[in-house]
């Protein structure tokens, strides 16, 4: 493994770019996924029909179309976008649609009854969400959260087709430059299942101080 | 006033505080409330009773809109719930016109619904502090003072799945109270309790009735306490009102045969048998 440890340097530059194009897409993809997951429960008969079109469509096409779409769709129309922007706006629509789904289903879980006490204390829509719903919604939803967000990390190795900036590109380069793929690919193989463990054991931790909190 | 010391005439009854005119609510074809009329004062405590299927909880809902009406008009203190008048139609009332008007009136449920992830004065000040804009400091004094009124002034830390059914329902009671509500709706509160902590509850609303004259309605099968408590009881069938009148005479002489038969329906003791309750909460858990 010695040949991977003398490239280190370059490795960490594509780690690096791995690591932020993680974690914009998950702070995207969970903001934009929670507006629609909200929007598909309380949003009025239009925005519930395009939404339901809009999740079930991400949710039924092969990722890397997406990302091919965003990628070359728009230069046609004089739209450039820079290949982090295209693999981040494709990886953050993927994840918004699965990540509404998980806020739809957190929310159903809860008894219509706490909507019912929060409306007649007379609290506005936006209070009721965030004051009552949500954190009670929120340890419900922390499991699926958490494979969602180990599922983006791995799904940010498909930047390499669009971008050839992150770590699985730096990987290949170095490989294919000093010939040890065997090498280069046990290394990534060890660096994205240390990343997905680590994400994947927080959020079972966080689950269970979440389930601490609510006390039930 | 031969009467006066009957149930049903104990309050200074003052200016009229609900309205309900006309009331018609539809689930899709079902037509659950068929003309509603019904005034209740400042003051009043009425209990609303009746089979279930009946409308009367759906009324309830529709005191507080958690149910939209279709056609009639509810108004509370003189302000319309749910709609806004525009030259005698009614239009949907903005989301924070409806939630300012329902902050006027406060709801107890069946099912207790405190918020389980707050403890129960946060369950009491919560309303006070978010609608009302009271400080936390008044609003945990206030609490604990409602807390205490209810008997669980030692509890106020304690989350409602550490309390018995019956301190959840009297916690639900304080924080319907801490919205200084100026109506009450009583939704089945006791239905849902096992039968030896119903009276602690009903214990509670007497008090809230006869000490504070707080104004009440109360969809109720506790016949005892309707007739003890209610200063008019309301009799509701198939999505109408019946009869209506002072408590002891609405259920010593029922007038109508529809009262008559569910009147006869009550066991000795004056409540539904308690399988009834019990069989209410095992199907919906």
């Amino acid at each position: 493994m010695d040949v991977v440890w003398e490239n280190r340097a370059l490795l960490w530059i594509g780690l690096k770019y791995t690591f932020k194009l993680f974690a914009v897409v998950v702070v995207l993809g969970t903001v934009l996924g929670t507006l629609f997951g909200i929007g598909l429960l309380y949003g009025n008969k239009v925005i519930r029909a395009v939404l339901r079109a809009y999740v079930d469509v991400l949710r039924g096409i092969p990722l890397i179309v997406t990302i091919f779409l965003v990628f070359y769709g728009p230069v046609a129309y004089g739209v450039d976008l820079s290949p982090f922007q295209s693999i981040v706006m494709a990886l953050s629509v993927f994840s918004a649609a699965h990540m509404a789904e998980i806020v739809r289903g957190g929310i159903s879980s809860i008894p219509a009854g706490q909507m019912d006490a929060a409306k007649s204390l007379g609290l506005t829509f936006r209070q009721r969400i965030l004051g009552v719903i949500m954190p009670q919604a929120a340890p419900i939803m922390m499991g699926p959260w958490t494979n969602l967000a180990v599922d983006i990390f791995k799904s940010t190795s498909l930047a390499i087709l669009v971008s050839q900036a992150d770590f699985l590109f730096s990987v290949q380069k170095r490989a294919t430059a000093k010939g040890h793929y065997m090498e280069f690919y046990i290394a990534a193989i060890i660096v994205y299942f240390t990343c997905c463990f680590v994400i994947s054991r927080a959020g079972a931790w966080a689950t269970r101080r979440m389930r601490v909190g609510i006390a039930s | 006033m031969a009467d006066t010391k009957v149930a049903g005439t104990h309050h200074q009854l003052g200016s009229t505080m609900v309205q309900i005119q006309n009331v018609h609510k539809y689930y899709g074809s079902l037509h659950v409330l068929r003309g509603v009329d019904l005034d209740v004062r400042s003051g009043e405590v009425v209990c609303v009773i009746g089979p279930s299927g009946s409308g009367k909880t759906t009324l309830l809902r529709c005191i507080n809109f958690l149910e939209t009406y279709q056609e009639g008009r509810i108004l509370v203190d003189g302000d319309l719930v749910g709609y806004r008048d525009r030259n005698g139609k009614l239009v949907p009332a903005r989301e924070s016109e409806i939630a300012r008007v329902r902050a006027e009136t406060a709801m107890v449920f069946q099912q207790f619904n405190l918020f389980p992830h707050m403890t129960a004065l946060r369950n009491v000040t919560f309303g006070p502090t978010k609608v009302r804009g009271v400080s936390k400091a008044i609003a945990e004094k206030r609490g604990l003072e409602l807390l205490d009124r209810v008997g669980l002034s030692d509890k106020a830390k304690s989350y409602p799945n550490q309390l018995s059914g019956g301190q959840q329902q009297r916690v639900a009671i304080a924080r319907a109270l801490a919205m200084e509500p100026k109506v009450m709706l009583f939704d089945e509160v006791t239905s849902a309790l096992d039968p030896e902590l119903v009276g602690e509850v009903l214990a509670v609303m007497r008090d809230l009735a006869e000490r504070e004259r707080v104004t009440m309605i109360v969809v109720t099968h506790e016949m005892q306490f309707a007739r003890e408590v209610a200063d008019r009881v309301v009799f509701m069938d198939d999505g109408v009102i019946v009869e209506e009148g002072p408590a002891a005479n609405l259920i010593s002489n029922p007038q109508s045969d529809r009262l008559r038969s569910f009147l006869s329906r009550f066991a000795d003791s004056g409540h539904l048998t308690r399988s009834q309750g019990a069989d209410q909460l095992s199907a919906k858990s």
